[in-house]
């Protein structure tokens, strides 16, 4: 057992305290068990309280959008509206269709939800705090995220319902257009960090965050990550999926109670993915934002923890996304598809070379 | 009965048919589309009618005049004013009364009034149809102001009920020319946020130009009316080409759009709302003194006959027919409802294009269902 | 053109047309069987070139049922109503006016539908607002007891 000394700038002695703790109390074999229950029951929680947040946290921003006051009477401020909200929706009837495939109607709302809890593993929270480091991390959260959209097509199928069935349609050719958008964006970046590893790449961003440092390929590939994360994520002006006007709720109309709060919940917890991803890569994580040269600014910088770091950029890139749902009018699933086959992939290969000969020449930062 | 009518627009079984409505949030009452579809393509579309259908017109042959009035309310509830002044003009040319001025520019004020308060309604549930929320918002906050200058004078925020024939039920408030004032001097501050917040958006062009063109000859053909048919070129504005209450006084100018798609339609009923505050601004302070009503019997009979009447609604031409055999209650009443007739293009006009443009479409004609089945 | 010659113009298409002048529109009342021709000359003539069908519609007069058509030349600022009369309450059927006017396409349907006047040729005659259980509610002779309160 050695010292422990909690210091919240670099939690990676923190866990392995907990790591050398365990290995020294059980065997190997038992360790690993533990070590796996607490991670998995941290990130549930995790994921429940950052999606009842973000819940709250747009209705209160599309609120203050909309000349209104939004949730105010649970709690302060209406802080604990969703926590209400998910009682009521745990105590709901379970709707079932009669003529539905039960199997997969049952089935679709986890696979939603198992596949992003997935992604949330390879995600660096904090300098210490990440699940599983994997040297293919990008490409890790690229091939899973986009496993999603196989709920979302297995519960508009198994809905046995034509609302259901055209929204599952139009969600399946819209993230399989935009997948490829993100991951070009990504691998844009890629190509300036040199790595696939997403501790490595946050580690490259010390002195100066990427999307300085490979200032035009960057900033463009950060602008389609956002456009192509937003259509992604079946939200804002992209949401032809659930288009509340045209098809109802598209997918998920035939859910209710908790089935319905899972989709609803992956919805949010997506945006967050996606929000974290661009963060870590574009903006340096948990990185504090430094300028190089300037001594003192730094340390200030370096006081806030990265924990902090992380999370305010993460909800600054939500809160555009947000800003983004609430103001555009929605698309039609043509001019969808023409966005990211005639203009953002285009651009997007361009922009690879472009960044290829920018780190070939040694022209970034 | 059926064997003998052979239905033509048989919807081919092989298709993808879907029900838009009756409970749908973009149908925005009980309207139901049949939609067949070829992917996402709509096909051809059938209204199906008759949801909130209350006989109004045979309720109004057992009801007097003065009865009637607060059932056409509840036809087009969003200009419930309009409705009620087309019966009571009808009566008044029916009996032969000259109505006082007082009551003339007050029964336009109202209509302008109402006019704008529609418009308002319509554009924030058009933002809606295109997905952007934030205008239902917007456009509600507005129209608020609007409500509270009714309730002020009338006493009801919506179903005005205000009209009687030869007049008024009472005078009206002594704030009434204030709030307006202040209202326009608010509203025009507010008008230009509408614009940049939806018309502005490239999102939004793209979506309605080119979408559902209507042309000129259908339109005349078809009996479209309102903005809907002035977006296409068609001069059918009963406020200038057949002057009832202070129109006359009034300088204003007639909306005239010629390409007749979605986009045109809409900044058709957007400049109408600035031609409403001119309007307005116009009447307001010229109220003549006078009473607001003019002498009229208890029981109304009108004399033998038929009579028509026409007023712009803010939808297009409501139309008021009434058959009088001399008693108290009318032997026929028939409204033409400007919504009624502005349903019957709706296939015509979406066919070929996408569900997502059928909902602009049918958002860009404004309609209001218990209009249509009266 | 005048009322006058609008008259002569009726008459020399259908010559034992009733012409009235009402309080607002000329009036003018043929048999059912002359209405398609006449109609389509008055849409047609140049003269005329009623082109706006702007109300449609249906009276029970007791005795026959009557179809009432508002018109309006939009180039001559004129209107007229044109009215036909049928006797037959049984299999009243009366030409519809579709090919002329498309408005006449649900203002048909909606008469149809509430007094009962078979159109023909019309495209797609059913019933609009109710369901085909139902009698013709605005037919003077219509009873339902349970809805309508007679006064």
């Amino acid at each position: 057992m050695q010292d422990f000394k909690f210091n919240i700038y670099d939690l990676s002695s923190f866990t392995h305290w907990v790591d050398v703790s365990l290995y020294s109390y059980c065997t190997p074999f038992w360790a690993m068990m533990w070590e796996m229950i607490i991670i998995g029951v941290a990130m549930l929680l995790f994921y429940a309280v950052i999606g009842l947040f973000l819940v709250y946290a747009e209705r209160k921003v599309c609120a203050f959008m909309q000349n209104r006051i939004g949730p105010n009477r649970v709690g302060p401020y209406g802080f604990i509206q969703t926590v209400a909200d998910l009682v009521k929706l745990l105590m709901k009837e379970l709707v079932i269709i009669r003529k539905s495939d039960k199997f997969l109607f049952y089935l679709a709302p986890f696979i939603v939800i198992i596949v992003n809890f997935m992604t949330m593993a390879a995600i660096p929270f904090a300098k210490g705090i990440h699940a599983i480091d994997f040297n293919i991390g990008v490409l890790y959260i690229m091939a899973i995220s986009s496993m999603g959209v196989i709920g979302v097509l297995i519960a508009g199928w198994s809905s046995n319902n034509k609302f259901s069935m055209i929204g599952a349609m139009r969600s399946g050719a819209q993230i399989v257009s935009y997948e490829l958008s993100v991951g070009f964006s990504l691998i844009t970046m890629c190509v300036l960090a040199g790595s696939m590893q997403l501790s490595t790449i946050v580690e490259g961003q010390s002195e100066c965050w990427y999307i300085f440092q490979g200032h035009i390929p960057a900033i463009i590939a950060f602008v389609i990550f956002l456009i192509a994360g937003t259509a992604e994520t079946n939200r804002g002006p992209f949401d032809l999926a659930e288009a509340e006007s045209e098809l109802t709720a598209g997918y998920h109309t035939e859910y209710s109670g908790i089935s319905f709060a899972f989709f609803y919940l992956a919805e949010y917890i997506n945006m967050f993915i996606i929000a974290s991803i661009a963060a870590t890569v574009f903006w340096g994580g948990w990185m504090p934002f430094h300028i190089s040269g300037l001594a003192g600014f730094n340390n200030i910088m370096d006081f806030i923890p990265p924990f902090i770091w992380y999370i305010g950029k993460t909800f600054v890139i939500i809160w555009i996304m947000m800003w983004f749902k609430w103001t555009f009018p929605r698309l039609r699933i043509d001019q969808l598809l023409t966005l990211e086959w005639k203009y953002l992939l285009p651009i997007n290969l361009v922009n690879i070379i472009l960044m290829a000969l920018i780190v070939l020449m040694g022209w970034h930062f | 009965m059926s064997e003998e009518i052979s239905s033509v627009v048989d919807i081919d079984q092989q298709e993808y048919i879907i029900n838009i409505g009756p409970q749908h949030p973009s149908t925005h009452g009980v309207l139901r589309f049949v939609v067949s579809l070829q992917g996402e393509v709509v096909k051809s579309l059938q209204p199906h009618i008759g949801y909130i259908h209350r006989g109004i017109e045979k309720m109004c042959e057992n009801l007097t005049y003065q009865q009637i009035i607060h059932l056409t309310d509840r036809m087009d509830y969003l200009s419930a004013h309009t409705n009620n002044e087309a019966v009571c003009l009808c009566v008044e040319k029916a009996l032969g009364i000259e109505v006082p001025e007082r009551v003339k520019y007050i029964r336009t004020i109202l209509d302008e009034l109402t006019r704008l308060a529609s418009h308002q309604l319509w554009w924030c549930s058009f933002g809606m149809d295109l997905g952007g929320q934030t205008c239902y918002f917007y456009g509600l906050r507005d129209r608020e102001k609007i409500l509270d200058i009714f309730e002020e004078t009338c006493g009801a925020r919506l179903l005005l009920s205000y009209n009687t024939p030869g007049g008024l039920m009472w005078d009206i408030h002594p704030n009434f020319q204030k709030r307006i004032k202040e209202f326009i001097k608010y509203f025009r501050k507010k008008l230009p946020e509408y614009d940049a917040i939806l018309t502005g958006n490239v999102i939004m062009h793209q979506r309605t130009e080119d979408i559902g063109i209507l042309s000129l000859e259908d339109a005349i053909s078809y009996g479209i009316t309102g903005p809907t048919a002035r977006a296409s070129g068609f001069s059918c504005d009963v406020r200038k080409r057949y002057p009832y209450s202070a129109y006359d006084k009034a300088d204003f100018k007639e909306i005239i759009y010629t390409k007749g798609d979605t986009f045109h339609r809409y900044q058709a009923r957007m400049d109408e709302m600035w031609e409403s505050m001119k309007i307005l601004e116009q009447l307001v302070d010229n109220i003549p003194e006078g009473d607001f009503t003019a002498k009229m019997k208890p029981v109304i009979k009108l004399p033998e006959g038929e009579y028509y009447q026409r007023v712009e609604s803010a939808r297009g031409e409501l139309g008021v027919f009434i058959v009088s055999k001399g008693e108290k209650y009318p032997y026929r009443m028939k409204f033409r409802s400007p919504n009624f007739c502005n349903l019957a293009i709706m296939n015509k006009l979406t066919s070929n294009f996408k569900i997502a443009d059928l909902i602009a479409i049918s958002g860009s004609l404004d309609l209001v269902i218990p209009d249509i089945d009266r | 053109m005048d009322n006058d010659k609008l008259k002569e113009k009726v008459l020399s298409i259908v010559p034992n047309a009733e012409i009235v002048n009402g309080n607002q529109y000329l009036e003018v009342t043929v048999i059912p069987g002359k209405l398609h021709e006449l109609a389509k000359q008055l849409k047609e003539n140049p003269e005329t070139n009623f082109d706006f069908l702007f109300c449609q519609s249906g009276v029970d007069y007791g005795d026959s049922l009557c179809v009432v058509y508002h018109l309006e030349s939009l180039k001559h600022k004129q209107s007229i109503v044109l009215k036909t009369k049928t006797p037959n309450r049984e299999n009243p059927i009366i030409d519809s006016v579709y090919d002329i006017w498309k408005a006449a396409e649900y203002h048909e349907r909606e008469i149809y539908d509430l007094l009962g006047i078979k159109f023909r040729n019309h495209p797609d005659l059913r019933r609009f607002f109710l369901e085909e259980s139902w009698g013709y509610p605005l037919r003077k002779d219509f009873k339902d007891e349970i809805n309508i309160i007679e006064k």
